[in-house]
Protein backbone atom coordinates (compact mmCIF):
# COMPACT_ATOMS: atom_id res chain seq x y z
CA UNK A 1 0.00 0.00 0.00
CA UNK A 2 1.30 3.45 -0.75
CA UNK A 3 -0.23 6.86 -0.17
CA UNK A 4 0.37 10.00 -2.13
CA UNK A 5 -0.92 12.63 0.26
CA UNK A 6 0.28 16.18 -0.13
CA UNK A 7 1.43 18.14 2.88
CA UNK A 8 -1.86 20.04 2.76
CA UNK A 9 -3.88 16.81 2.65
CA UNK A 10 -2.01 15.38 5.62
CA UNK A 11 -2.99 18.46 7.60
CA UNK A 12 -6.53 18.67 6.23
CA UNK A 13 -7.34 15.04 7.01
CA UNK A 14 -5.15 14.59 10.10
CA UNK A 15 -8.15 14.12 12.42
CA UNK A 16 -9.34 11.29 10.20
CA UNK A 17 -5.91 9.73 9.82
CA UNK A 18 -5.43 9.67 13.59
CA UNK A 19 -8.55 7.52 14.01
CA UNK A 20 -7.59 3.82 14.08
CA UNK A 21 -10.78 3.02 12.12
CA UNK A 22 -9.85 5.43 9.32
CA UNK A 23 -6.12 6.05 8.96
CA UNK A 24 -4.42 6.81 5.66
CA UNK A 25 -6.12 3.76 4.19
CA UNK A 26 -9.59 5.02 5.03
CA UNK A 27 -8.82 8.52 3.86
CA UNK A 28 -7.66 7.12 0.56
CA UNK A 29 -10.97 5.24 0.28
CA UNK A 30 -12.85 8.48 0.86
CA UNK A 31 -10.82 10.33 -1.75
CA UNK A 32 -11.54 7.59 -4.27
CA UNK A 33 -15.24 7.34 -3.42
CA UNK A 34 -18.19 8.72 -5.35
CA UNK A 35 -21.35 9.87 -3.62
CA UNK A 36 -24.50 11.21 -5.27
CA UNK A 37 -26.78 13.54 -3.36
CA UNK A 38 -30.29 14.08 -4.71
CA UNK A 39 -31.45 17.54 -3.67
CA UNK A 40 -29.23 20.44 -2.60
CA UNK A 41 -31.75 21.68 -0.05
CA UNK A 42 -32.35 21.29 3.67
CA UNK A 43 -30.93 17.75 3.89
CA UNK A 44 -28.47 17.97 1.03
CA UNK A 45 -26.80 21.11 2.36
CA UNK A 46 -25.33 19.67 5.56
CA UNK A 47 -24.79 16.26 3.99
CA UNK A 48 -22.84 17.76 1.08
CA UNK A 49 -20.88 20.06 3.37
CA UNK A 50 -19.61 17.20 5.51
CA UNK A 51 -18.98 14.84 2.61
CA UNK A 52 -16.87 17.49 0.93
CA UNK A 53 -15.04 18.34 4.15
CA UNK A 54 -14.35 14.63 4.67
CA UNK A 55 -12.68 14.44 1.28
CA UNK A 56 -15.17 12.33 -0.64
CA UNK A 57 -13.41 12.60 -3.98
CA UNK A 58 -16.37 12.79 -6.34
CA UNK A 59 -19.67 14.30 -5.31
CA UNK A 60 -22.64 14.44 -7.67
CA UNK A 61 -25.51 16.82 -6.93
CA UNK A 62 -28.90 16.67 -8.62
CA UNK A 63 -31.30 19.59 -8.36
CA UNK A 64 -33.18 21.64 -10.93
CA UNK A 65 -34.23 24.46 -8.65
CA UNK A 66 -32.77 27.92 -8.12
CA UNK A 67 -31.91 29.45 -4.76
CA UNK A 68 -34.83 31.31 -3.22
CA UNK A 69 -34.98 33.52 -0.12
CA UNK A 70 -37.29 30.95 1.48
CA UNK A 71 -34.48 28.35 1.28
CA UNK A 72 -31.98 30.29 3.35
CA UNK A 73 -33.58 29.50 6.72
CA UNK A 74 -32.00 26.01 6.45
CA UNK A 75 -30.15 25.42 3.20
CA UNK A 76 -26.74 26.44 4.46
CA UNK A 77 -24.83 25.77 1.23
CA UNK A 78 -26.47 28.82 -0.32
CA UNK A 79 -26.50 32.48 0.61
CA UNK A 80 -28.31 35.73 0.00
CA UNK A 81 -26.13 36.77 -2.93
CA UNK A 82 -26.95 33.52 -4.73
CA UNK A 83 -30.72 33.95 -4.79
CA UNK A 84 -31.75 33.15 -8.36
CA UNK A 85 -28.65 31.00 -9.02
CA UNK A 86 -29.19 27.30 -9.76
CA UNK A 87 -28.78 25.38 -6.51
CA UNK A 88 -26.28 22.94 -7.98
CA UNK A 89 -24.06 25.83 -9.08
CA UNK A 90 -24.29 27.50 -5.71
CA UNK A 91 -23.53 24.18 -4.00
CA UNK A 92 -20.55 23.55 -6.27
CA UNK A 93 -19.09 26.98 -5.48
CA UNK A 94 -19.42 26.47 -1.74
CA UNK A 95 -18.00 22.94 -1.77
CA UNK A 96 -15.07 23.69 -4.05
CA UNK A 97 -14.15 26.65 -1.88
CA UNK A 98 -14.20 24.35 1.15
CA UNK A 99 -12.16 21.53 -0.36
CA UNK A 100 -10.35 21.64 -3.70
CA UNK A 101 -9.77 17.87 -3.50
CA UNK A 102 -13.43 17.29 -4.33
CA UNK A 103 -14.65 16.97 -7.88
CA UNK A 104 -18.21 18.26 -7.80
CA UNK A 105 -20.45 17.14 -10.64
CA UNK A 106 -23.57 19.28 -10.95
CA UNK A 107 -26.71 17.88 -12.55
CA UNK A 108 -28.92 20.90 -13.06
CA UNK A 109 -31.89 18.81 -14.07
CA UNK A 110 -35.03 17.18 -12.82
CA UNK A 111 -34.53 13.52 -12.17
CA UNK A 112 -36.82 11.39 -14.34
CA UNK A 113 -37.23 7.89 -15.70
CA UNK A 114 -35.01 8.63 -18.66
CA UNK A 115 -31.94 9.93 -16.79
CA UNK A 116 -32.02 8.41 -13.32
CA UNK A 117 -30.13 5.19 -14.08
CA UNK A 118 -27.52 7.01 -16.06
CA UNK A 119 -26.93 9.55 -13.30
CA UNK A 120 -26.77 6.99 -10.48
CA UNK A 121 -24.83 4.18 -12.14
CA UNK A 122 -21.27 5.40 -11.46
CA UNK A 123 -21.75 6.27 -7.79
CA UNK A 124 -20.92 4.13 -4.76
CA UNK A 125 -23.57 5.55 -2.44
CA UNK A 126 -26.72 7.60 -3.04
CA UNK A 127 -28.27 10.04 -0.56
CA UNK A 128 -31.88 11.03 -1.01
CA UNK A 129 -32.64 14.50 0.26
CA UNK A 130 -35.45 15.20 -2.17
CA UNK A 131 -38.71 16.88 -1.28
CA UNK A 132 -41.30 14.92 -3.23
CA UNK A 133 -42.61 11.40 -3.53
CA UNK A 134 -42.18 10.86 -7.29
CA UNK A 135 -38.44 11.51 -6.93
CA UNK A 136 -38.14 9.38 -3.80
CA UNK A 137 -39.78 6.38 -5.46
CA UNK A 138 -37.82 6.81 -8.66
CA UNK A 139 -34.48 7.13 -6.85
CA UNK A 140 -35.35 4.17 -4.66
CA UNK A 141 -36.32 1.92 -7.55
CA UNK A 142 -33.26 2.94 -9.56
CA UNK A 143 -30.93 2.25 -6.62
CA UNK A 144 -32.64 -1.11 -6.13
CA UNK A 145 -32.22 -2.11 -9.78
CA UNK A 146 -28.58 -0.96 -9.82
CA UNK A 147 -27.74 -2.48 -6.41
CA UNK A 148 -26.58 0.80 -4.85
CA UNK A 149 -26.82 1.61 -1.15
CA UNK A 150 -29.37 4.38 -0.54
CA UNK A 151 -29.36 6.59 2.52
CA UNK A 152 -32.82 8.07 2.83
CA UNK A 153 -33.92 10.91 5.08
CA UNK A 154 -37.05 13.00 5.36
CA UNK A 155 -38.00 16.03 7.42
CA UNK A 156 -41.22 17.83 8.31
CA UNK A 157 -42.13 20.30 11.05
CA UNK A 158 -40.07 19.16 14.06
CA UNK A 159 -39.52 15.59 12.95
CA UNK A 160 -36.90 13.77 10.98
CA UNK A 161 -36.56 10.20 9.74
CA UNK A 162 -33.54 8.29 8.53
CA UNK A 163 -32.78 4.82 7.24
CA UNK A 164 -30.29 3.08 4.97
CA UNK A 165 -31.30 0.59 2.30
CA UNK A 166 -28.36 -1.52 1.29
CA UNK A 167 -29.26 -2.82 -2.15
CA UNK A 168 -25.88 -4.53 -2.47
CA UNK A 169 -27.52 -7.10 -0.19
CA UNK A 170 -31.10 -7.29 -1.47
CA UNK A 171 -31.76 -10.54 0.39
CA UNK A 172 -31.43 -8.88 3.76
CA UNK A 173 -32.20 -5.22 3.30
CA UNK A 174 -35.78 -3.98 3.31
CA UNK A 175 -36.54 -1.43 0.61
CA UNK A 176 -38.32 1.92 0.58
CA UNK A 177 -41.42 0.23 -0.81
CA UNK A 178 -41.52 -2.21 2.12
CA UNK A 179 -42.13 0.95 4.14
CA UNK A 180 -44.26 2.81 1.59
CA UNK A 181 -45.52 0.50 -1.21
CA UNK A 182 -46.82 3.45 -3.25
CA UNK A 183 -46.81 7.22 -3.09
CA UNK A 184 -49.62 8.61 -0.94
CA UNK A 185 -52.53 10.24 -2.76
CA UNK A 186 -51.74 13.83 -3.68
CA UNK A 187 -52.50 16.22 -0.85
CA UNK A 188 -52.49 13.62 1.93
CA UNK A 189 -48.97 14.30 3.15
CA UNK A 190 -48.26 18.00 3.53
CA UNK A 191 -45.10 19.45 2.05
CA UNK A 192 -42.63 21.53 4.04
CA UNK A 193 -44.03 24.56 2.31
CA UNK A 194 -47.46 23.81 3.69
CA UNK A 195 -46.53 22.39 7.06
CA UNK A 196 -43.38 24.27 7.95
CA UNK A 197 -40.08 22.97 9.19
CA UNK A 198 -37.61 23.93 11.85
CA UNK A 199 -34.50 24.50 9.75
CA UNK A 200 -32.11 22.76 12.10
CA UNK A 201 -33.98 19.45 11.71
CA UNK A 202 -32.61 19.29 8.16
CA UNK A 203 -29.16 20.02 9.57
CA UNK A 204 -29.39 17.13 12.01
CA UNK A 205 -30.86 14.57 9.63
CA UNK A 206 -28.65 15.57 6.68
CA UNK A 207 -25.58 15.29 8.88
CA UNK A 208 -26.69 11.81 9.92
CA UNK A 209 -27.04 10.92 6.23
CA UNK A 210 -23.44 11.99 5.67
CA UNK A 211 -22.43 9.85 8.64
CA UNK A 212 -24.14 6.81 7.11
CA UNK A 213 -22.43 7.44 3.78
CA UNK A 214 -19.00 7.75 5.38
CA UNK A 215 -19.50 4.51 7.32
CA UNK A 216 -20.54 2.68 4.16
CA UNK A 217 -17.47 3.93 2.29
CA UNK A 218 -15.09 3.21 5.15
CA UNK A 219 -16.79 -0.13 5.90
CA UNK A 220 -16.86 0.63 9.60
CA UNK A 221 -19.58 0.38 12.23
CA UNK A 222 -23.06 -0.73 11.35
CA UNK A 223 -25.21 1.02 8.78
CA UNK A 224 -28.79 1.82 9.74
CA UNK A 225 -30.20 -1.04 7.65
CA UNK A 226 -33.54 -2.52 8.71
CA UNK A 227 -34.01 0.29 11.19
CA UNK A 228 -35.80 3.59 10.96
CA UNK A 229 -34.47 6.36 13.15
CA UNK A 230 -37.05 8.95 14.14
CA UNK A 231 -35.94 12.25 15.61
CA UNK A 232 -38.23 14.58 17.56
CA UNK A 233 -36.73 18.05 17.85
CA UNK A 234 -39.24 19.16 20.48
CA UNK A 235 -38.26 16.50 23.00
CA UNK A 236 -34.74 15.98 21.59
CA UNK A 237 -35.41 12.27 21.41
CA UNK A 238 -34.23 9.67 18.95
CA UNK A 239 -36.20 6.46 18.55
CA UNK A 240 -35.25 3.49 16.45
CA UNK A 241 -38.01 1.35 14.97
CA UNK A 242 -37.29 -1.97 13.37
CA UNK A 243 -38.03 -2.22 9.65
CA UNK A 244 -38.89 -5.60 8.24
CA UNK A 245 -38.56 -6.81 4.74
CA UNK A 246 -42.09 -7.23 3.38
CA UNK A 247 -42.61 -10.53 1.56
CA UNK A 248 -45.46 -8.87 -0.32
CA UNK A 249 -43.40 -5.83 -1.27
CA UNK A 250 -44.14 -4.90 -4.90
CA UNK A 251 -40.42 -4.28 -5.53
CA UNK A 252 -38.34 -6.64 -3.39
CA UNK A 253 -40.96 -9.19 -2.26
CA UNK A 254 -41.36 -12.79 -3.34
CA UNK A 255 -43.57 -11.94 -6.30
CA UNK A 256 -42.52 -8.47 -7.38
CA UNK A 257 -44.85 -6.58 -9.69
CA UNK A 258 -42.50 -3.67 -10.27
CA UNK A 259 -39.84 -4.67 -12.74
CA UNK A 260 -39.10 -1.36 -14.34
CA UNK A 261 -38.94 2.29 -13.40
CA UNK A 262 -42.23 4.05 -12.72
CA UNK A 263 -42.68 7.77 -13.02
CA UNK A 264 -45.41 9.13 -10.76
CA UNK A 265 -47.05 12.48 -11.33
CA UNK A 266 -45.89 15.44 -9.37
CA UNK A 267 -49.17 16.44 -7.75
CA UNK A 268 -48.27 20.06 -7.33
CA UNK A 269 -45.18 21.65 -8.69
CA UNK A 270 -44.06 23.55 -5.67
CA UNK A 271 -40.36 23.94 -4.97
CA UNK A 272 -38.99 23.84 -1.48
CA UNK B 1 21.77 -5.63 23.46
CA UNK B 2 20.82 -6.92 20.08
CA UNK B 3 21.16 -4.47 17.20
CA UNK B 4 17.76 -3.37 15.90
CA UNK B 5 17.45 -3.53 12.13
CA UNK B 6 15.71 -0.39 10.96
CA UNK B 7 13.59 -0.80 7.82
CA UNK B 8 12.57 2.81 7.43
CA UNK B 9 13.57 6.09 8.93
CA UNK B 10 11.50 9.23 9.19
CA UNK B 11 13.02 12.60 10.03
CA UNK B 12 10.34 14.71 11.67
CA UNK B 13 12.54 17.58 12.83
CA UNK B 14 10.45 20.74 12.77
CA UNK B 15 7.14 18.87 13.03
CA UNK B 16 4.79 19.23 15.99
CA UNK B 17 1.84 17.27 17.39
CA UNK B 18 -0.33 15.80 16.08
CA UNK B 19 1.50 15.73 12.74
CA UNK B 20 4.47 13.85 14.16
CA UNK B 21 2.12 10.96 14.90
CA UNK B 22 0.05 11.41 11.74
CA UNK B 23 3.15 11.23 9.53
CA UNK B 24 4.63 8.31 11.47
CA UNK B 25 1.34 6.45 11.20
CA UNK B 26 1.07 7.07 7.45
CA UNK B 27 4.55 5.60 6.92
CA UNK B 28 3.85 2.67 9.22
CA UNK B 29 0.60 1.90 7.38
CA UNK B 30 2.65 1.45 4.23
CA UNK B 31 5.07 -0.99 5.89
CA UNK B 32 4.69 -4.72 6.49
CA UNK B 33 3.95 -6.25 9.90
CA UNK B 34 7.24 -7.00 11.68
CA UNK B 35 9.08 -4.12 9.99
CA UNK B 36 10.70 -1.45 12.09
CA UNK B 37 10.41 2.33 11.79
CA UNK B 38 12.77 4.85 13.38
CA UNK B 39 11.35 8.33 13.91
CA UNK B 40 13.53 11.34 14.70
CA UNK B 41 11.84 14.07 16.72
CA UNK B 42 12.85 17.47 18.03
CA UNK B 43 9.53 18.44 19.56
CA UNK B 44 9.48 17.35 23.19
CA UNK B 45 5.72 16.69 23.63
CA UNK B 46 5.81 14.34 20.64
CA UNK B 47 8.38 12.19 22.43
CA UNK B 48 5.57 11.20 24.79
CA UNK B 49 2.66 11.43 22.41
CA UNK B 50 3.99 9.45 19.46
CA UNK B 51 4.83 6.31 21.51
CA UNK B 52 1.54 6.64 23.43
CA UNK B 53 -0.55 6.84 20.26
CA UNK B 54 1.45 4.05 18.63
CA UNK B 55 0.74 1.77 21.59
CA UNK B 56 -2.96 2.70 21.47
CA UNK B 57 -2.98 1.54 17.85
CA UNK B 58 -1.50 -1.76 18.92
CA UNK B 59 2.03 -1.15 17.64
CA UNK B 60 5.11 -2.15 19.60
CA UNK B 61 7.37 0.68 20.80
CA UNK B 62 10.89 -0.73 21.04
CA UNK B 63 12.79 2.33 22.13
CA UNK B 64 12.41 6.00 23.08
CA UNK B 65 15.79 7.65 23.53
CA UNK B 66 17.38 11.09 23.61
CA UNK B 67 20.09 11.13 20.98
CA UNK B 68 21.21 14.75 21.16
CA UNK B 69 20.33 18.15 22.44
CA UNK B 70 16.60 18.49 21.75
CA UNK B 71 16.71 15.37 19.62
CA UNK B 72 15.03 12.03 20.22
CA UNK B 73 14.42 8.76 18.45
CA UNK B 74 11.37 6.54 18.70
CA UNK B 75 11.64 3.02 17.34
CA UNK B 76 8.41 1.19 16.54
CA UNK B 77 7.75 -2.31 15.26
CA UNK B 78 4.65 -2.62 13.13
CA UNK B 79 2.38 -5.23 14.66
CA UNK B 80 -0.71 -4.67 12.51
Amino acid sequence: MSFQFTEEQIKRYSRHIILPEVGGKGQEKLLKSKVLVVGAGGLGSPALYYLAAAGVGTIGIVDFDVVDFSNLQRQILHNTERVGTPKVESAKMTLEALNPDVNVIAYNQRIHKGNVLDIIKDYDVVLDGSDNFPTRFLVNDACYFLGKPLVSAAILRFEGQLTTFDYRDKENSPCYRCLFPEPPPPGLVPSCQEAGLLGVVGGIMGTLQANEALKLILEIGEPLVGKLLVFDALTTEFNVVKLRKDKKCPLCGENPTIKELIEYDQSCDVHF
Amino acid sequence: MEEIKIDRELDLKGEVCPFTFVKSKLILEQMEPGQILRVILDYKPSVENVPKSMREEGQEVLEVKQIGENLWEVIVRKVR
